[in-house]
C-alpha cells in the first residue's frame, strides 16, 4: 500500500466556528494505480490535497487515525524531513490553476530546473538536460523550455506542470483538476499523456486524480472514491462504482450526468444543495437530499463500512440497495424533498 | 419558419501594437478574424446548440446577434428584418425580444439587488407595465423558474446557492417574455447534481413559453442532451450544422469527428477510440489559407484544402458541412 488514509479530519478554525472541510475520509492507494476522487465544489477535495501536501494555513487542524506513505507515519514526520524526503521525490502535485502556479517572469524551463535543484543533488547542467527530456516526454519541444508562461496556451502550461511533477520521479502524483477549463481536444492529449506516464515510465507510478468530471474519472481510474460535504461516501473499483453503486448519492450523480452516447437519457438532478460545513451534522450529511432517508439516518453518523470486498459505503441502509437502484432512475423518486432542502 | 437568418457574418478586431511599435519594429496592425463568414438559420421554437473550442467565435456570434457589437460585414435578419437598420424606436423592442442567460451566476447578478429587484429590473428598464403589473409578473416568473416567490424575493445573491442564482438569472431573462433566448454556457459553472435541473428548466420553459434558444457550450455531452440541432464552429467558421442526432451520430467533417470522439464517456467499461489529431487550435489572427482546419486535419490533405476555402454545402437534407471531401 502506497498511501493509507484513515478517518482523516482537517478542520479550519474561523470566527464563525469550526469548518469541517474534511471530516472523516478513509481510502488507500496502491502502487501503480489511478485512484479517482470525485466530488462537487466544497466537498473537501482541495483541502484533502493540501493536507497531504502540507499546504494548509495555520488555522487548520489535522487529525487522523492513520496517514501514512509506504508505511511511514506522515502525521509525525517533521516538516523539514517531509520537504527533504517526501515532497517531489515521492509525492508531487500538479496544481489546478496552471497560470497561477507558474512564475510569470521566469522562463518555464528555469522553473523546472529550480525545482529539481532544490530537491536533489543534480547539477544545473544535469537538471537542464532532465528538463528538456521531460518537456519532450509531455509533448513540448525542448526549445520551449526558454519560453515564458504567457507564451504558452492553457494546454501547454498544464503539460509543463506535468513535466515538473515528473522531475524527480515520484511514486505518487496528485493531480488537481488537470483538465478542467481545457478544450476537449487538449484534454484528450493530456489524458493520453497521463495514460503514457503509467506505461512508459520505468518506476511504478500511482496517480491520485481529483476532478468533478465523472467522465474523466470513469475513463482514467482503476478505483474511485466519491466525496460529499467533507466525507467519503463510497469507494470501490471503477466498474463497481458505475455498475453496482451502494450509496444514494452515487446513484444521484449517475442520474445527473449527460453522456454523448445516450442523448435521450433523461437527466435527473439531486434536489437541494450541500450542507453548511460549520453546522454540526449528527447523522448522514447527505440525508437532507436523500430520497431514501429515514429518521435513523439523522441519529448517528453512518459508518464507512465494507459492503463487498474492497467496496466501502457510508449508508446505514445499504441492505436496501437493490430497491434503491431500482427506484433511483425514476424522476419521481427525487422530487420529494424540495421543500425540505 | 426561421426566426433568425445570419448571412456572411464577419467580425474582425484590429490589434494595434501602438505607434511606437509600428515605427520602431515595423509591427503591423493585426487582424483577429473572430467571426469570418458565418451563415446559418435558426428555426422558430428550436434549441440550436453551438459548440467549438475557445476562440472559435461562438461567443462573438452571440454578441453580434444581441446587437452588443456591430458586425464588420454581413447581415442578421430577425423575423425578416435586418437588425442593423432597425429604427431607433424598434431597438428597445428588439432588446426585449432577444434575451441572454449568462454563464456565471456569481458575476452576473448585482450583489446589492434582491432577487425581486434583479428580476424586475428588465421590466423597469424597458418601461413595461405599471408597478402592480411589474410585481405580479416578477413573482409569477420566479415561481416559473422554481424559486418560491415568498421565500426568495427578498434574498440577496450571497444568500443563494449557485443553482438558485442561475434560476434568478433565467427569471430576469424570461420576465420580459423574449422570443429568442441566448444561453451562453449557462451550466458550466454549476455542479453536476444541479446542472440537470437547470437544463430541464430551460428545455421545459422553451416548450411552454414558445421561445427559441441558442445554447452555446463547449460540452458536447450537454448539447447532445438538450439541443435539437447542432452547429460546430472552428476559427470563426461554421464547420458543420445539422440535426443533433446526425451530427453526433454520423459527423461528416473531420474536425467534428475528432471533437466528438474526444468526449470522455462516463462508463469505465467503454473503450473509447482515440481521435487522431495533431497540433493545437491556431489563433484567429492570421488563420491558415484555404480550409482553416487543414493544418490539423487527419484525413490527408488535398491540394485545394490549402488553397480554397471549402463551401458550406448541404450534403444531406438539413445537414451542412464545409469540407472539400464532400
Amino acid at each position: 500500500m502506497l498511501l493509507e488514509i484513515e478517518n482523516l479530519r482537517t478542520h479550519y478554525q474561523t470566527e464563525k466556528g469550526t469548518v469541517k472541510a474534511v471530516d472523516g475520509v478513509s481510502f488507500s492507494i496502491d502502487e501503480d494505480e489511478v485512484f479517482g476522487l470525485a466530488g462537487e465544489s466544497g466537498c473537501g477535495k482541495t483541502t484533502l490535497i493540501r493536507t497531504i501536501m502540507r499546504l494548509l494555513p495555520n488555522s487548520a487542524r489535522v487529525l487522523a487515525d492513520r496517514l501514512s506513505f509506504r508505511g511511514q507515519d506522515l502525521l509525525r514526520l517533521p516538516d523539514r524531513e517531509y520537504r527533504e524526503e517526501i515532497l517531489w521525490k515521492e509525492i508531487s502535485l500538479v496544481p489546478q490553476s496552471a497560470m497561477a502556479s507558474l512564475n510569470p517572469v521566469q522562463r518555464v524551463g528555469a522553473q523546472v530546473v529550480e525545482a529539481i535543484e532544490a530537491h536533489s543533488s543534480m547539477s544545473r547542467k544535469e537538471a537542464s538536460k532532465r528538463t528538456e527530456q521531460l518537456f519532450e516526454f509531455v509533448g513540448l519541444q525542448a526549445g520551449l523550455t526558454r519560453s515564458y508562461p504567457h507564451e504558452f496556451s492553457g494546454g501547454m502550461r498544464q503539460r509543463a506542470l506535468i513535466a515538473m511533477s515528473l522531475a524527480l520521479n515520484p511514486s505518487l502524483i496528485i493531480m488537481d483538476e488537470p483538465t478542467t477549463g481545457l478544450d476537449v481536444l487538449v484534454q484528450e492529449r493530456i489524458l493520453r499523456k497521463l495514460a503514457e506516464i503509467r506505461t512508459q515510465v520505468k518506476k511504478k507510478k500511482a496517480i491520485l486524480l481529483i476532478t468533478h468530471d465523472i467522465s474523466v474519472i470513469a475513463e482514467m481510474s482503476d478505483r474511485i472514491g466519491i466525496m460529499y460535504a467533507g466525507r467519503m461516501m463510497e469507494s470501490s473499483s471503477a466498474l463497481d462504482i458505475f455498475n453496482e453503486p451502494f450509496h444514494p448519492y452515487t446513484l444521484g450523480l449517475k442520474n445527473a450526468f449527460p453522456t454523448i452516447k445516450a442523448p435521450d437519457k433523461k437527466l435527473i438532478s439531486i434536489p437541494g444543495s450541500p450542507p453548511n460545513l460549520i453546522e454540526d451534522m449528527k447523522g448522514c450529511v447527505f440525508s437532507p437530499r436523500c430520497p431514501f432517508a429515514i429518521p435513523e439516518c439523522d441519529a448517528e453518523r453512518p459508518e464507512f463500512r465494507e459492503v463487498k470486498p474492497r467496496h466501502f459505503a457510508a449508508c446505514i441502509r445499504s441492505d436496501h440497495v437493490e430497491e434503491f437502484r431500482q427506484r433511483a432512475g425514476d424522476k419521481e423518486t427525487w422530487t420529494f424533498s424540495k421543500s425540505k432542502g | 419558419m426561421d426566426i433568425l437568418e445570419v448571412e456572411g457574418l464577419r467580425k474582425h478586431f484590429y490589434l494595434d501594437p501602438g505607434l511606437l511599435a509600428r515605427v520602431m519594429s515595423k509591427k503591423r496592425v493585426g487582424v483577429i478574424k473572430a467571426v469570418d463568414g458565418v451563415s446559418f438559420r435558426v428555426k422558430t421554437g428550436e434549441i440550436l446548440g453551438i459548440a467549438g473550442e475557445s476562440g472559435c467565435g461562438k461567443s462573438t456570434t452571440c454578441t453580434l446577434i444581441t446587437k452588443l457589437l456591430d458586425p464588420t460585414e454581413g447581415t442578421i435578419r430577425y423575423k425578416g428584418q435586418d437588425i442593423s437598420s432597425l429604427h431607433k424606436s424598434k431597438i428597445k423592442d428588439y432588446r426585449r425580444q432577444v434575451q441572454i442567460i449568462f454563464q456565471d451566476p456569481y458575476e452576473s447578478l448585482n450583489p446589492r439587488y434582491t432577487v425581486f429587484d434583479t428580476v424586475a429590473e428588465p421590466l423597469r428598464a424597458l418601461g413595461i407595465g405599471n408597478k402592480l403589473e411589474t410585481r405580479e409578473r416578477t413573482l409569477d416568473t420566479l415561481e416559473m423558474v422554481g424559486l418560491k416567490a415568498e421565500d426568495y424575493k427578498d434574498r440577496y445573491p450571497h444568500q443563494l446557492s449557485g443553482g438558485e442564482r442561475q434560476r434568478a438569472g433565467i427569471a430576469s431573462a424570461l420576465v420580459v417574455s423574449p422570443e429568442l433566448v441566448i444561453a451562453d454556457e449557462p451550466v458550466s459553472m454549476l455542479d453536476v447534481s444541479i446542472r440537470a435541473g437547470i437544463l430541464d428548466l430551460i428545455r421545459d420553459l422553451s416548450a411552454r413559453l414558445h421561445f427559441t434558444c441558442i445554447f452555446v457550450s463547449h460540452d458536447l455531452s450537454i448539447l447532445s442532451n438538450i439541443a435539437d440541432r447542432l452547429m460546430i464552429m472552428y476559427l470563426g467558421k461554421v464547420m458543420e450544422l445539422g440535426n443533433i442526432k446526425d451530427v453526433i451520430g454520423e459527423p461528416l467533417h473531420p474536425y467534428s469527428k475528432a471533437l466528438i470522439s474526444a468526449v470522455p464517456i462516463p462508463d469505465p467499461s467503454y473503450k473509447r477510440p482515440r481521435p487522431d489529431i495533431k497540433g493545437e487550435i491556431s489563433q484567429p489572427i492570421d488563420p491558415p489559407p484555404g480550409c482553416r482546419f487543414n493544418t490539423r486535419c487527419p484525413q490527408g490533405i488535398m491540394e485545394k484544402c490549402e488553397l480554397q476555402d471549402p463551401p458550406f454545402k448541404e450534403v444531406k437534407p438539413g445537414h451542412f458541412v464545409a469540407c472539400h471531401l464532400y
